[in-house]
């Protein structure tokens, strides 16, 4: 039983590292439409910037933080300037193809300036695991730090862009763009000012989500595959939605976690990858548009 | 000028729905074709037919294939790697358990495997729409790797787990050469993008593109959803199915399920964008576009003779192509048959644009 | 015809000119070695170093010697990212180039020595894949053109498991012990598992296999099996990121890093650099070296690096992979020197240099002699034995550097030996091929 606690808690909380990513995915869903294949190129892009400006010119943590801040709203505004609003009006999937593109650049960039070498990231999460519960079970639960840190970060995060979008003007405005482009447009909601607003809070999300699989990982190439994790959490959550992007990833991490270890020996292991897949389309076969995905009504 | 219709008179209902009702374009289609069977193995080196025009002619397949799919159809997949794997390991089962089958009718057969497989992991789109569609079928990418990486039987029990082709032969012809391969890739290329054109201005394309342009509409005037889209699936599988036993027996030689990795699925997914949804010729833009372009910019600064260091140079190859992915997206979103088809309405006017 | 073919010969001569290898005005005597590297990417962090060591070294030998007994070394180097279709790619662009074409490849990645596998026997260029590749193309009476030299896979998990044995106090005391392989799940991964297996038989020690699935950047599954089943040793077969976030999960779930051994792909700097304190007490195989330094060292400062040509920085001379790619082109340059003793002082095609590796004879003089005394076994190569020698020694990571804590092991013959042939005979069947030795 204790065991049992252990594994569904260690991947509730692997969950949460995955919903850090698709919440990105979710911002710029919600507010342009757009499937963004770059966020995983912008989680290494942020974290590289951030771990190098302290590398190579030996800043203090929260000067380099704040650079990076400015660096990710240049990229958003360069963004918006150079690809979307040429792009406006035109087939997500011509968007989708953008992205794409904007991935590789920022690859390629990134490594060309930043170096493609694994960097440290220390910002001081302690790494020690904690046993709890020890007088219920038998060795007790172990839960590490680092995964409590970032559930923490996770949930102040949410919070956060909750009360970013229902509190703010310009959240308000945010969601008017969601609701209906046009209809935003034409009560006086600047378009191309909210998208690099939209654009700025999914680079400081994918920076918060670089800095935290960074400092799990080193900051390496590698960090861009974490966004293939994020892929299953948004088809079950619903591209539109925060909440779902943080239900999805729980129900995602200690469903695949459970999975591999209880399925897993039976039939030779290594099944996470395609079970959390087979965990979302169970739940998208009962609800199409994802657990709190918004309902679309077809009318010919 | 050089490409108007006017004076080309139908007198046969035949003549009238011709594949290529215009004489410039058939003349236009033989060129290629010409160019593709006797200018080029007589010109291209060695390098080129075995690192560029093979994977491009087989590339080529698997997004046509996919373009049936997506851009007929309307079904986003992103589990074309997982068909080409079937369709290889397919292949390669085939030809060591069956004694004397011939390599091209394994490949055939492999391509029914995958069309098999694609109706299975088709069933979902008939409930589950658009990106959510892409995603899921993501699940049949990482099954279908991890069942090829974990099932022994599949590599006949290899140590390892990686597999390599028997040689190809065909009655007594043995393709070895580099030029016997490619012309063999070719050859099917062709047969298949003739069917696919002739598929798609039939009645089941049509079915197809009226699921893609509005589902619900389509169902109202009598066609069946779920005919069309597993019917997509079936044929866009087997194109790939053949299109993976070709890049594992022809281009790879040796291979592991890696090779059919997710960044395969969607490099060919970026072909059919990119060359245009629901083109034939797209296809083939596309799959030039994303297989040689990298090559041609990493070799690039040598050739212009710019001392690059090999991490720079395809650091530069990752940007320049990014670059210019986003360049023709915005200079033609709707990918580069669309330009193509600009083109040939220019011709048209031209030299007399008014 | 033959004007087209005349047309290709000088535009090649021409592409030759502009290459960036060009460095002597002779084209008669230079040696063209083709360089497979991956400097950008997931595998970055250890493609750098090891590309490093290796054009490095072929600086060196320009440098110091003048090249091979004269034989001035061209090189290029062609960006794999570790993909095996631009592995291919690489292949076909440079097997050609140079006036006698590639020497010898180095795939450096499992998937692209598979299919050169396939490619080379053809085009007569032999492949030397130190350290990786197919277990049994150790046979070379059925893999004439592959050298797996230094040990293969099945070497490195044969001396893994005498090096656990002795630290059971004996082979019999591993009975009823549990063993875990955590690897990645791909053919490189599972190449050592027959060997596992097969050990097991002998020894009765159980064995579990936990894959990871590519990337490996999520294994808290695997690790959280780890800590439920308890093993007595854990052996991890990982490449890249895969092995650093292992060594973090072990930390994570408490197990001793002590009891962690890594293949010699999982036991270098970016493999435990990442995990900070964490990998402390690490262990893995050393391929004969480690971060150790030799006199080759001081002349690769004093030719190379103070001459402005280093490819690298200065301060990673000596760092695990880059010792790697040093010794990998020694064993180029040492080859082609062999083959020079027979078919003479001049540019060499892959077939006599494929000579020249069969027949390589480095004895503890030769290696002295070449400044990698102490971090070399002496390598003798046949065509029954493409391995050349098997010892290796294991190191552990004391949180700032690499140091042995064993003696030289030595992989068992009589237990790699028969399923070497057996692995072979069987490949030899299924493509038809009569063993034997290719003459000359």
């Amino acid at each position: 039983m204790g065991f049992f606690i252990e594994v569904l808690l260690g991947g509730l909380m692997a969950g949460v590292l995955y919903s850090l990513v698709a919440l990105g995915f979710v911002l710029i869903f919600k507010a342009s439409g757009v499937f963004n294949f770059a966020q995983g190129a912008m989680v290494l892009f942020a974290a590289l910037t951030f771990v190098r400006l302290m590398e190579i010119f030996n800043l203090p943590m929260l000067l380099a933080l704040a650079l990076t801040v400015v660096v990710m709203i240049v990229l958003a505004m360069v963004i918006e300037r150079i690809v979307l609003r040429p792009l406006v009006n035109q087939p997500g999937i011509a968007l989708f193809m953008a992205t794409l593109g904007i991935s590789y650049f920022l690859d390629g960039f990134g490594q060309a300036v930043w170096g493609s070498d694994v960097y440290t990231l220390d910002v001081g999460i302690p790494k020690e695991p904690l046993t709890i519960l020890g007088n219920l079970f038998e060795g007790g639960v172990l839960i590490q730090s680092e995964d409590l840190v970032a559930t923490v970060v996770a949930g102040l995060l949410v919070a956060g862009l909750a009360l970013f979008f229902q509190k703010t003007r310009i959240g308000r405005a945010l969601r008017a763009v969601a609701d209906d482009h046009q209809a935003a447009q034409s009560v006086g909601i600047p378009l191309n000012y909210i998208w690099v607003i939209v654009w700025t809070v999914a680079g400081l999300v994918a920076l918060v989500a670089g800095i935290m699989w960074g400092s799990k990982l080193g900051v390496q190439f590698s960090l861009t595959f974490v966004a293939l994790k994020a892929l299953p959490v948004l088809i079950l959550g619903g591209f539109e939605s925060i909440l779902g992007a943080i239900v999805g990833g729980l129900i995602i991490g200690a469903g695949e976690k459970l999975a591999e270890i209880y399925l897993g020996p039976l039939v030779g292991g290594g099944i996470e990858n395609w079970f959390a897949y087979v965990v979302a389309l169970l739940f998208l076969l009962i609800r199409p548009e994802g657990l709190f995905g918004e309902k679309h009504i077809d009318r010919v | 000028m050089l490409y108007r219709e006017s004076g080309q008179f139908k007198t046969t209902y035949t003549a009238d729905q011709a594949v290529f009702p215009i004489a410039q374009d058939r003349w236009f289609i033989a060129i290629w074709v010409a160019l593709g069977f006797v200018v080029v193995p007589l010109f291209a080196n060695e390098y080129l037919m075995r690192a560029i025009l093979i994977p491009f002619v087989i590339m080529a397949l698997a997004a046509l294939g996919l373009n049936l799919l997506v851009g007929y159809c309307g079904q986003l997949s992103l589990g074309t790697g997982g068909f080409m794997a079937v369709g290889a390991y397919a292949a390669y089962n085939l030809c060591i358990r069956v004694p004397g089958l011939n390599p091209i009718v394994a490949f055939l057969l492999a391509g029914g495997c995958a069309t098999v497989v694609g109706i299975v992991f088709g069933i979902p789109s008939l409930r589950i729409k658009g990106y959510y569609l892409a995603v899921a079928t993501l699940a049949s990418q990482f099954f279908l790797e991890w069942i090829f990486n974990r099932v022994p039987w599949f590599t006949n029990y290899t140590p390892s787990g990686s597999i390599s082709a028997p040689t190809l032969s065909l009655f007594s012809l043995k393709f070895e050469t580099p030029l016997a391969k490619y012309l063999l890739c070719l050859t099917l290329l062709v047969i298949f993008a003739m069917v696919a054109k002739n598929l798609v201005r039939g009645r089941i394309g049509r079915s197809w593109m009226a699921t893609r342009d509005m589902d619900v509409a389509a169902e109202i005037i009598g066609i069946r959803p779920m005919y069309a889209k597993l019917s997509a699936f079936a044929v866009s599988s087997f194109y790939v199915g053949v299109a993976g036993a070709l890049w594992a027996f022809v281009h790879l030689g040796s291979w592991e399920p890696a090779a059919f990795d997710i960044n395969r699925s969607f490099s060919i997914l970026f072909m059919v964008i990119i060359g245009g949804l629901g083109s034939i010729v797209g296809a083939f833009l596309g799959a030039a576009f994303i297989t040689t372009l990298p090559l041609i910019l990493n070799q690039a600064p040598q050739w212009i003779g710019i001392p690059l260091s090999t991490a720079m140079i395809s650091h530069l190859e990752f940007m320049i192509f990014g670059a210019l992915i986003l360049f023709f997206l915005i200079v033609e979103p709707l990918g580069l048959a669309r330009l193509w088809r600009i083109g040939k309405e220019k011709l048209r006017l031209w030299p007399f644009p008014h | 015809m033959k004007i087209f073919s005349q047309a290709k010969l000088v535009w090649a001569t021409l592409a030759l000119a502009g290459a960036v290898s060009a460095t002597a005005p002779s084209i008669a005597s230079e040696q063209f070695i083709p360089v497979l590297v991956y400097r950008s990417g997931p595998y970055a962090p250890n493609g750098i170093p090891f590309a490093n060591g290796f054009v490095d070294y072929l600086n060196l030998i320009n440098e110091r010697d003048g090249g091979i007994n004269g034989v001035k070394i061209t090189y290029e180097e062609c960006e794999t990212g570790y993909a095996t279709d631009r592995g291919v790619e690489c292949y076909e662009r440079l097997k050609g180039k140079g006036p006698t074409g590639a020497s010898v490849f180095n795939p450096l990645s499992t998937g692209i020595t598979y299919a050169l596998t396939e490619k080379a026997p053809v085009d007569k260029i032999p492949i030397i894949t130190m350290g990786y590749g197919r277990s049994e193309s150790a046979d070379g009476r059925v893999f004439p053109w592959n050298f797996p030299l230094l040990g293969t896979y099945w070497t490195a998990a044969d001396i893994l498991i005498q090096h656990l044995g002795k630290l059971s106090g004996g082979m019999e005391q591993l009975r009823g012990k549990k063993i875990a392989l955590v690897y990645h799940d791909s053919p490189f991964g599972k190449e050592p598992i027959p060997l596992l297996q097969e050990r097991a038989r002998r020894h009765g020690y159980v064995l579990t296999t936990i894959p990871v699935t590519h990337p490996g950047v999520e294994q808290k599954a695997a690790w959280l099996q780890i800590r439920q089943a308890r093993p007595d040793y854990v052996l991890l077969w990982g490449w890249g990121v895969m092995n650093s976030t292992a060594i973090k999960e072990a930390v994570a779930v408490n197990y001793p890093r002590e009891k962690m051994f890594g293949v010699w792909w999982a036991g270098a700097e970016p493999d435990v650099v990442p995990a900070g304190a964490g990998a402390k007490g690490y262990n893995a195989i050393a391929l004969q070296h480690s971060a150790d330094k030799a006199a080759v060292h001081q002349d690769i400062i004093k030719h190379v690096y103070d001459k402005g040509k280093g490819a690298g920085k200065k301060d990673d001379v000596g760092h695990v992979l880059y010792n790697r790619g040093l010794i990998n082109a020694l064993l180029v340059v040492e080859s082609i020197r062999t083959a020079q003793g027979k078919y003479g002082k001049k540019s060499l095609r892959g077939e006599e240099v494929r000579w020249g590796i069969e027949n390589l004879n480095l004895d503890q003089a030769r290696i002295k002699q070449t400044g990698f005394y102490s971090i070399l076994q002496p390598i003798k190569v046949s065509c029954y034995d493409h391995e050349g020698v098997r010892h290796a020694r294991i190191h552990q990571w004391d949180g700032s550097k690499w140091h042995f804590v064993s003696g030289w092991l030595e992989g068992d013959s009589s237990v790699v030996r028969p399923m070497v042939e057996s692995a072979a005979a069987k490949y030899a069947k299924e493509k038809n091929i009569t063993p034997g030795c290719l003459k000359g």
